[in-house]
Formats: C-alpha cells, sequence, structure tokens
C-alpha cells in the first residue's frame, strides 16, 4: 500500500472540487434548486399562504387564452427588443468606427461617451424623468430651439416606449468600448490593402471593420436580448410604483410578473409567466447560436 | 528614357498620395467634429441636472429657460438632506457594498482559480454550467428565491442582498479566469515542487498577480451593489435597512415634481459612482476589454 492516503492525482482533484465548491453550492441553492422548484410549482396555485395544489397546466393555459393583459406585456416587451437592440448595436457601432479613426483628443472622447453607461438606478431614471417632461424637461426645450413641438414623452401611450429608448441609447458606450477595443485589435495592413485598390471610407468600414468585429456584434446581440427581454426597474421607478404607465405602455413583461407574484401574491401564476420567458429566451439565444457561423466570421486557429 | 517614365510614375504616385492624405485630413476633422457635437450631447443630462438641482422651482417653471441657474441655491442641497435620512440610507447602503465587493472578489478569485488552475474530473462540464447560468434570465430565479428566503426568515434583512455574493458569479469567474489564463503553468508547477498547496499557491501568486482584474471584480460588483433596486424593494419593508436606492424612489413619493430637490438627490446619489469612475477608469476599461477577449 501507498504510504500516502491518496494518489497525487487524486489530491489534485479533490483540491479543484473544494476551489469550485462555492460555486456548486451556490448553483444548487440558489439557482438549480429554485429552478426546479419553480417548474414544479408552475403547475399549482401556490400563494405563499395557502398549500400548493397541483392544477395542471391551467396557469399556462390561463395566460396564452385568457389573459389579455399577459398579451400586452407580452407585446410592449416585444416592441422594446425590437428597437432598443438594434438601435443601441448600431449606435454603439457607429460610435467605436468614429473613435477609432485617429482623432485628437480620442482618449477623452471615449471617456465622455463612457461615463454614461456606468450611471444606472434610480439616480439616472429619475433624471430622465425630468429630461422627459413635456413642459420643463430639456429634450422639448430644446426641440423648441428648432420650433419642434416635442410630445409628451412618458405621458403618451405612444411615446412611453421610444422614451425609455432614447434613454438607453444614452448608455451605448460600454458596448462601444467592447467594439472599439475589437477595432484596435484589426491589423493596419489590411486597410492600406484596400486604399491600394482606392477603396473609400465607407467601404472599407462595410468590407473590413464590420466583418472583423462580428464576434463582439454576436456577443452584444446576445447579452443584450437577454438583458432587454428583462426590462423592468426603469418601467417600476419611471410608472408610478410600477402600475404600468399610461394605457399600460409600460407594463413589461417582468413588471406584470412581478405585480402578480408581489402584489397579488399568484406565485404559481408568476412562476408559470417565468418559465415562458426562460422558453422565448432560450429559443431565441439557440436561434443566434446556430445562426451564428453564417455571418460571425472568426479568425482561423485563433480560439476565443 | 527608363528613368524619366520611372520619374514620371513616381510623380504622380506622390500627387495621388497627397490627394488621399488630403482627404484623409478632412476626414479626420469631419469625425472631430462630429465627435465633439456628440460629446456635447451626451454630457448635457449631466450638465441639465446639476443646473436644475441648483435653480428655485419659480425659475424652473417659468420660461425662458436657462442654461446656467440665476442664483446658484446650495441650499436645495441641505434642504435634500433634511428632507429626508439619506444619511442613514448612505450608511445602510455602505455597509451592504462593502460586504458584496469583499464576497465576490474572494469567492470568484477562489473559484476562478480552480477553473484556470487546477485539473479535476467534470471541470469543462462545470465551466459550461457556469457560462449558462449567465443566459437564464434572473426573473426565472426570483420568485422561487424569495420563497426560500421567506422560509429561512431573512425577509426584512440584508441577509439575500449580501449572502449570494459569496457564491461566486459567472461573469466574474470568466473574467477572472481569463485573466488567470495569462499565470504560465510553470510557475504553479514550481510552487507546487516546493511543496506549496494550492490555497497557499492562490494566496501567495494568485492574487498578488490578478490584482488588475480583481479591482475590476471590485468595482464592477461596488456598482451592482450601490445601484441595486430590486434586492432591497423586494427584500427589505423597515424604512430603517432602506438603501439609497429606495430611499431616492420613497423621495420621489414625498416630493413628487420638484425637480430641484430631486435632481439634488439623485446627483448625490449618482456621486460616488461618478467619482470612482474617474479616478479608476483604467479598469472599468480593463474590465470591458476582457470581456471581449483582447488584452490591453
Amino acid at each position: 500500500m501507498n504510504k500516502r492516503f491518496l494518489t497525487h492525482k487524486q489530491k489534485e482533484g479533490l483540491a479543484g472540487y473544494i476551489f469550485v465548491m462555492p460555486f456548486i453550492v451556490g448553483f444548487i441553492a440558489l439557482t438549480g434548486g429554485p429552478l426546479v422548484f419553480s417548474f414544479i410549482a408552475s403547475f399549482t396555485n401556490y400563494n405563499v399562504a395557502s398549500d400548493m395544489e397541483f392544477i395542471g397546466i391551467e396557469n399556462y393555459a390561463q395566460l396564452f387564452t385568457a389573459d389579455q393583459i399577459f398579451m400586452t406585456a407580452l407585446w410592449n416587451t416585444v416592441y422594446f427588443v425590437l428597437f432598443s437592440v438594434p438601435l443601441t448595436t448600431l449606435g454603439a457601432l457607429f460610435l467605436a468606427a468614429l473613435l477609432n479613426q485617429d482623432v485628437p483628443g480620442m482618449r477623452v472622447f471615449r471617456t465622455i461617451y463612457y461615463l454614461p453607461a456606468v450611471l444606472s438606478g434610480v439616480g439616472v431614471y429619475l433624471l430622465w424623468m425630468q429630461l422627459l417632461d413635456p413642459t420643463t424637461g430639456l429634450i422639448n426645450i430644446a426641440l423648441g430651439w428648432f420650433g419642434i413641438d416635442g410630445p409628451n414623452w412618458l405621458f403618451d401611450p405612444d411615446w412611453t416606449k421610444p422614451s425609455l429608448i432614447l434613454m438607453k441609447m444614452w448608455s451605448v458606450g460600454g458596448s462601444m468600448l467592447l467594439y472599439l477595443a475589437s477595432m484596435q485589435g484589426i491589423s493596419k495592413s489590411l486597410y492600406e490593402a484596400a486604399e491600394i485598390d482606392g477603396a473609400s471610407g465607407w467601404k472599407k468600414f462595410i468590407f473590413i471593420t464590420v466583418p472583423m468585429v462580428t464576434p463582439i456584434i454576436f456577443f452584444d446581440l446576445v447579452t443584450s436580448t437577454i438583458g432587454a427581454f428583462q426590462i423592468f426597474q426603469e418601467a417600476y421607478v419611471m410608472t408610478s410604483n410600477g402600475e404600468g404607465g399610461p394605457a399600460n405602455s409600460l407594463l413589461f413583461y417582468n413588471l406584470y410578473l412581478w405585480n402578480k407574484a408581489f402584489e397579488a401574491f399568484d406565485m404559481g401564476y408568476a412562476m408559470a409567466m417565468s418559465w415562458v420567458l426562460f422558453v422565448i429566451v432560450f429559443v431565441i439565444t439557440i436561434f443566434n447560436l446556430k445562426l451564428a457561423p453564417r455571418w460571425v466570421h472568426y479568425e482561423g486557429g485563433d480560439d476565443k | 528614357m527608363i528613368d524619366q517614365r520611372v520619374a514620371a510614375k513616381e510623380r504622380t504616385r506622390e500627387r495621388y498620395m497627397d490627394n488621399v492624405n488630403n482627404r484623409k485630413q478632412l476626414l479626420r476633422w469631419f469625425n472631430f467634429i462630429l465627435l465633439a457635437a456628440g460629446s456635447l450631447l451626451f454630457l448635457s443630462p449631466l450638465w441639465w441636472m446639476i443646473s436644475t438641482s441648483l435653480k428655485s422651482m419659480v425659475e424652473i417653471m417659468t420660461p425662458p429657460t436657462t442654461v446656467f441657474p440665476q442664483d446658484w441655491l446650495w441650499s436645495n442641497y441641505a434642504r435634500t438632506l433634511e428632507a429626508a435620512p439619506f444619511a442613514r440610507y448612505a450608511a445602510n447602503t455602505i455597509v451592504i457594498t462593502i460586504i458584496v465587493v469583499a464576497g465576490n472578489v474572494l469567492a470568484n478569485s477562489f473559484i476562478a482559480y480552480g477553473f484556470a488552475k487546477i485539473r479535476f474530473k467534470g471541470k469543462g462540464f462545470l465551466f459550461a454550467v457556469v457560462l449558462s447560468t449567465m443566459m437564464i434570465p434572473g426573473f426565472v430565479t426570483l420568485v422561487p428565491q424569495y420563497i426560500l428566503y421567506a422560509k429561512l426568515g431573512w425577509l426584512n434583512s440584508y441577509y439575500p442582498l449580501i449572502i449570494p455574493a459569496f457564491f461566486g458569479s459567472a461573469f466574474f469567474i470568466f473574467l477572472l479566469r481569463q485573466f488567470y489564463m495569462t499565470i504560465p503553468n510553470e510557475l504553479i508547477e514550481a510552487a507546487k515542487m516546493e511543496g506549496a498547496s494550492h490555497f497557499y499557491i492562490w494566496r501567495k501568486i494568485g492574487i498578488p498577480l490578478t490584482k488588475p482584474a480583481l479591482a475590476t471584480v471590485a468595482i464592477f460588483s461596488f456598482n451592482g451593489a450601490w445601484n441595486d433596486f430590486l434586492g432591497p424593494l423586494l427584500y427589505l419593508n423597515d424604512s430603517d435597512l432602506y438603501t439609497l436606492q429606495i430611499g431616492l424612489q420613497v423621495f420621489k413619493g414625498q416630493v413628487s415634481t420638484q425637480w430641484n430637490y430631486l435632481m439634488a438627490g439623485s446627483l448625490l446619489v449618482l456621486l460616488p459612482v461618478i467619482v470612482l469612475f474617474f479616478v479608476f477608469q483604467k479598469y472599468f476599461i480593463q474590465g470591458m476589454n476582457l470581456q471581449s477577449g483582447s488584452k490591453e
């Protein structure tokens, strides 16, 4: 018998499990366990006080056949995702391309554009409530300088979602930095070769810059889509205590879920809603992953 | 004859390059002007917040609009601080933030070391689990977590806000693992030859060498904890326990549309983050670069 209790390899393996143990425990207690529980509970009428009674697929059936407000919330969220994701992606890409030219003061500009992206929370929402205020807000005042009569923004059901998208545009600086870092890694020789062939700046952007940063565009699209589906805080703070704004136009998926779970305490129903959201996000993510090889350009041999 | 032709060709090339360079120069200035105009646009909300916070409500309400306050009413800040227990909220927020930052730095550094520098069975699978947790919408686990914390008797306490920080989070594990990968394995092997345990190596080599990345984790998790709204909103009922974010939301209900006070309160809450940004900008940018897989 070996004098030592464990072989070297076993010891190494044990050390590995000890190091990742916090993650495993956390995953089971705070993610995996809750996921299983909520899946089971989504087929019950659980509401903290009562016992759990199995009611089959009733929650799901009600969501898709009877709950008109659920459909509104789903539509609001899809609208927000469809507009905010492409707009912020394009905005960040465009801004990064401008900064990537060797302009004087690039570092200062980079700081200025990034600053709003690190600010978040209630302070930012209150700031935008003021900026968007129809009479005293900066936006309508500035539009007035050009003779434009600005809309009622957060008070007009047609303009509430564009209001939030505008606010999101202010913080494109985060993904802009991702694009910029990637653009700065593109070899200069590619651009020089294109210049000799007489390519214009626009052509260089479309045929060199964009293909080279497609891995980042992909990453940005996937994460910002997942993020946009989960919009909650903005709508909660910017409408009075989460009631959903004028004509329920800011009642997003998670806001409705929140109200069901923690105002009405209809938790079984809320958990069914959360699983529907999970499936939607999952399907879109898989779709994105499958589609990626068609347009995402990975440099050969470079394993990122 | 041939020399002449070569010289002529050279001249046309030079002229062509001059042309290209002139166009490039023009484009550079065009870009500069565009970026400068954009900067003004991006900074204007912040200026507007400062300016509004120093005006009187009369000045805010009556046109024509002023870009600079007529009288700089610093007293607005004193009135704001009197109107709500912001000092209390700030103290609560600081306590939570410090614990969360410490938890995140320690736990994620520890876990990431395991994923980066130790060989063990099932590591690839476990790391895939880590990454996949980034794809799960937070609200899917929110309700069952709430029920769990309720059963543990943790409602109306800071436990639900701080305990999860000690179990690692996917984004930070990923970030730190990227950074650990740049430490040569020979260094770890050499230390092991000397009889050092992994725990010792993590403390004496891992932590010191990953300090810049740990700074990034600290800053990002500071930002996360400071700005956390959802957690405190759900778990804290007692107003003595409120954080700044919840305090600000309550304050909004109190003063309604008195924009000067609202902007003063918002600015005070945002100020620490703004200061942190200017002091540690390097680490903010580094974190973003690590995320995109490039190193600067």
